[in-house]
Order: structure tokens, then C-alpha cells, then sequence
């Protein structure tokens, strides 16, 4: 399980209001693409589900429980950039979480474990489709396999939701497209909820579930310092999507749901 | 073609880059048999045969007093010298500069105290480390940590900042712990700069190395060349000058060769 629930919150900057009165459920296993004009809080609201800000007022849960005020395992993310360890390898980059993880001190596996972890991370590498990779360096990966990378490092972890800021932005059509395949079937599969913050209107509609756009309802130049963005529109895609299931009308529309096939 | 757009083969590469010194050599060989012809006890621009024979006296031949081959017990002492002090320096250095770094309140608490230290001219504390430490080892080595470290350990601190803040956050979300951050995430990548910044010191720690040296001192390259200024032996200053640089630009290559071989991925992000 892995609902998210966020009750009226508010983020200030000094006087500035960012967002204000934002309240959305978000059912476990659910598929959330956040829209809106550039500057309309949206990737603030991430990073607040993030842990990286906090909010000014209001509350969020995570599976009734409030949010912790750092970054944790249990939500993991994907950047537009920055995403990956420049100084590791693919392999050393998806293995990184599980090292961290049961080595406290040393950080690093050795023998029994390792092999343990490095045979997950691979099978972890060739589904995001980068096996014959392992042993390069991001800077020698390109833009949409650093990407896949960070998916493959994110979702070794197991994460309760993933949080993707503008996760595809910086890619090209075809290889944006590919991705979002890999995305849904990813999505099928893992147990998790998903947030992406997106400008891309068919991305939003071709990926989520529900799509939720933030915008200033007040917008005059006099009244942009004391009223913030907020949730303007909450569609759900018909006919629905749910994780895991084959859409009914059209079993082909939301790709393979399992990599396995149909 | 423009300018900007053209540029040369290897070979003409390697002449370009040979024709300065080669012009520096013609100019001293002019100047000096100038010299010569006008007085052939001049001691200002030896000529050629001279410099070689100091080089042949110096390196390979013993001193009568001590029996020593006085180039080579210079230069080793030299070199124990500015290798402790650097490698001092950059301990200190990866120290203080990852916990600033990395934590805030270290940052807080140490960021302007070694702002401050690094700003104090480490020549005037001279005096001081010798009536404090004596006028041995002890001193030399630690005017160059305290001419080197206080930069090193800055720039290291700002390397580890300026670190994208995505990289933390991303750490954090694969559960590791601050100190997990600064061993696995932080540390590693200020590695490469670590090396760096030490190839730009070696310049600064050369020289206080020789001012050391020039002031207390009974062997080392700097004492030498101060000793023997005495009699005007331009005949060893001239090579002893040479050999020291040879050794700092030898240092400097052999600094980022260690650097590509350990940090491979360094070299690569380069052109990001």
C-alpha cells in the first residue's frame, strides 16, 4: 500500500505565496502527472513529497503515516538531470542503494553479498534495457540511457511512490517514446505510486491515470504576491487505467503489462 | 579558413611548443659568448662548457669534504621536505574540506576561521615557526602546510558544495546515511579536484620550500643555491634553477596521470 494523502497545504517564500489550500488524494498504485505553467509550484509540491522543502502549513501522509522532513528509501526519485553518480558505473550506480543499505559503515558489499546484489542489479539493468552496459560511466551513456539508469537505480530500492521531475523532458521524440513503454510496463509491475511533474500534455495523458493541473486562479500583476497556485483541474483518464490490469477496450493502448508479455 | 579554425599537425605541434625554449637557449648562448669574448672571467652568463662542467661537479662528482654528490643529497632533502608538507597539507586538506562540505554546522563553525588563516601571508609567519619549532625540519614543513593546506582545504569545501544538490537528494533516497553521503557520494568526487588543486600548489609550495631553505638550512636545493650565490656561481645556480623546475613540471604530469588512471570518469565528464 501506498496512498498518498495531502491535507491544505501551503508553501510560503518570505511573503511570497508559492501554493495555497492544496488538498488531493492520491490512491495507492495510482499514476499522478502534475501540469501547469512554468513557476506554478508544481515542482515545489515535489520536492515537498520529496522531503527536500517542507511545507509552510498543512500536512502530508504517506500510508496515513506524516511524511518524514528528509528524504528516505521509501520515495524514490528520478531528476531531469543529476539523477546518476557521475563516478560510478552503471552497475556500481544501481547497486549503490542495496550496498548503502546493508553495509552501515563500510558502504560497500564484499563476496557472498555482493555477488547477492550484483546479480539483482543486472537483472535490474536488462529490464530498463541497458544489459552490455554495466561497466561504462554515465558520461558515456546517452541522455535517454541515463535516464533509464536512474529508473533502474531508483526502483532497485523497492520505493513506496516515485517522484519523476520532468523525468523525460531533456529527450528526443522517438527516444521519449520508447521510454514511456518502459515506464508503463515498470509502472505494472513494481508495487508503487507514481508522481511525475511534466510539460508534456500527451506525456501527462499517455502515462497517468489521473492528471492534475496546478494554475493561479488569481493572476492580475498585483495580486501574484499573495496568492499562490493551486490544484485547477482533476481529470481521470477514461477509460481507466489500472496498474497491472490490460485496458479493456483496448488491451494494446497502455502497452505490455508485464515483460512477459500480455 | 579562419583563424580560430585552423590548427597544427603533431609534428608542427611539437615545434611550436619546442621553439620557445630553443629560443631562450639561442638568447643565452648570444648573450653569453658575448660576454665572454668582452671578458673571459665572467661569471654572470657562463658559457655552456662551464654550465656542464658545474653539472658534472655537482652530480657526479663527490664533494671532498663530505664525500656526498651534493645535487642528489640537495635534491633528496628537497623532496622529503615538500613531501611531507604536502602530503600534511593534503590530509588536513581532504579532512577539513569534506566536513565543511558536507556538514553545515562544520561549515558554520570552521568555513570563516580557515577563510581567515588562509589570508595571513605564511612568509611572515616565518619568523615565528623558527623561533617557535627551531630552525630544523619541523619548521620548513610546516610553512608549506600552512602556505598550502588553507587554500586546498577551501577549494575542496566549495568543490563539495557546488556538488549538485540532486546528487545528495538522491543518495538520501537510496538510504544513506550523512556519513555514508560523505564517504560514498562527496568524497569520491572531490578526489580528482583533490589532485588538481594540488598540481596548482605545487608552485606555492616550491617556493616556500626554497625560502625556507635560503634562511635555515644545511643542505636542500634552496640552501645550495643560496650558499653558492655568495660567489657568484652562476655556473649552479643556473642548472640547480633548471633541475628544480624539471622536477615541479615532472610532478605536474605525473599528478594527472594519477588522476586519469584512478578517476577515469573524470576525464570524461570533462567535456560535459
Amino acid at each position: 500500500m501506498s496512498a498518498l494523502s495531502i491535507k491544505n497545504i501551503w508553501k510560503e517564500y518570505g511573503d511570497q505565496i508559492v501554493l495555497e489550500n492544496v488538498s488531493i488524494e492520491i490512491e495507492s498504485r495510482a499514476f499522478v502527472a502534475l501540469v501547469g505553467p512554468s513557476g506554478c509550484g508544481k515542482s515545489t509540491f515535489l520536492r515537498m513529497l520529496l522531503g527536500q522543502e517542507t511545507q509552510t502549513k498543512g500536512e502530508i501522509l504517506l500510508d496515513g503515516e506524516p511524511l518524514p522532513k528528509e528524504p528516505g528509501p521509501d520515495r524514490g526519485v528520478v531528476f531531469q538531470r543529476y539523477s546518476v553518480f557521475p563516478h560510478l558505473t552503471v552497475l556500481g550506480n544501481v547497486m549503490f542503494g542495496k550496498e548503502l543499505k546493508a553495509s552501515r559503515f563500510a558502504a560497500r558489499l564484499f563476496g557472498a553479498a555482493k555477488r547477492e546484489v550484483e546479480d539483482e542489479a543486472r537483472a535490474m539493468i536488462a529490464a530498463v534495457g541497458l544489459a552490455g552496459s554495466e561497466e561504462k560511466y554515465p558520461a558515456q551513456l546517452s541522455g535517454g540511457m541515463q535516464q533509464r539508469l536512474a529508473l533502474a537505480q531508483a526502483l532497485i530500492m523497492r520505493p513506496k511512490v516515485l517522484l519523476l521531475d520532468e523525468p523525460f523532458g531533456a529527450l528526443d521524440p522517438g527516444i521519449r517514446a520508447e521510454i514511456h513503454t518502459l515506464m508503463k510496463t515498470l509502472w505494472h509491475e513494481a508495487p508503487m505510486t507514481v508522481v511525475m511533474v511534466t510539460h508534456d500534455m500527451r506525456e501527462a495523458f499517455t502515462l497517468g491515470t489521473r492528471v492534475v493541473a496546478f494554475d493561479r486562479p488569481r493572476d492580475r500583476p498585483e495580486e501574484k504576491l499573495r496568492y499562490g497556485a493551486t490544484i485547477t483541474k482533476d481529470i481521470t483518464i477514461w477509460p481507466p487505467r489500472q496498474a497491472g490490469v490490460p485496458s479493456i477496450f483496448r488491451p494494446d493502448r497502455d502497452g505490455p503489462v508485464s515483460s512477459q508479455g500480455q | 579558413m579562419r583563424w580560430i579554425n585552423q590548427h597544427p599537425g603533431n609534428g608542427l605541434r611539437l615545434a611550436l611548443a619546442l621553439m620557445p625554449f630553443a629560443l631562450v637557449l639561442i638568447a643565452y648562448t648570444i648573450g653569453s659568448v658575448e660576454r665572454l669574448a668582452e671578458n673571459p672571467n665572467d661569471k654572470l652568463l657562463p658559457g655552456l662548457s662551464a654550465l656542464a662542467d658545474a653539472v658534472n661537479r655537482m652530480a657526479f662528482m663527490p664533494e671532498a669534504r663530505t664525500g656526498n654528490y651534493l645535487l642528489w643529497t640537495d635534491t633528496a632533502a628537497s623532496l622529503q621536505r615538500l613531501a611531507g608538507g604536502l602530503g600534511l597539507a593534503t590530509a588536513l586538506a581532504l579532512l577539513f574540506g569534506l566536513i565543511i562540505g558536507v556538514l553545515p554546522f562544520a561549515r558554520a563553525l570552521f568555513s570563516p576561521f580557515v577563510a581567515a588563516i588562509s589570508m595571513v601571508p605564511p612568509l611572515a609567519l616565518l619568523p615565528i615557526l623558527f623561533i617557535v619549532m627551531g630552525l630544523g625540519e619541523g619548521s620548513k614543513i610546516a610553512l608549506i602546510v600552512i602556505g598550502v593546506a588553507p587554500i586546498i582545504i577551501r577549494d575542496l569545501a566549495l568543490t563539495a558544495i557546488s556538488l549538485p544538490r540532486e546528487l545528495i537528494v538522491k543518495a538520501e533516497t537510496l538510504s544513506a546515511s550523512s556519513w555514508q553521503i560523505a564517504l560514498r557520494v562527496v568524497l569520491p568526487q572531490i578526489l580528482p579536484r583533490l589532485i588538481t588543486t594540488l598540481r596548482l600548489q605545487l608552485g606555492p609550495a616550491w617556493l616556500f620550500l626554497i625560502a625556507a631553505e635560503a634562511i635555515s638550512s644545511d643542505s636542500g636545493l634552496g640552501y645550495r643555491i643560496f650558499l653558492v650565490r655568495r660567489y657568484l656561481s652562476m655556473d649552479v645556480i643556473f642548472p640547480y634553477v633548471i633541475w628544480i623546475t624539471v622536477l615541479a613540471v615532472a610532478t605536474d604530469i605525473l599528478l594527472d596521470r594519477l588522476r586519469i588512471t584512478f578517476f577515469p570518469w573524470s576525464e570524461l565528464e570533462k567535456g560535459k
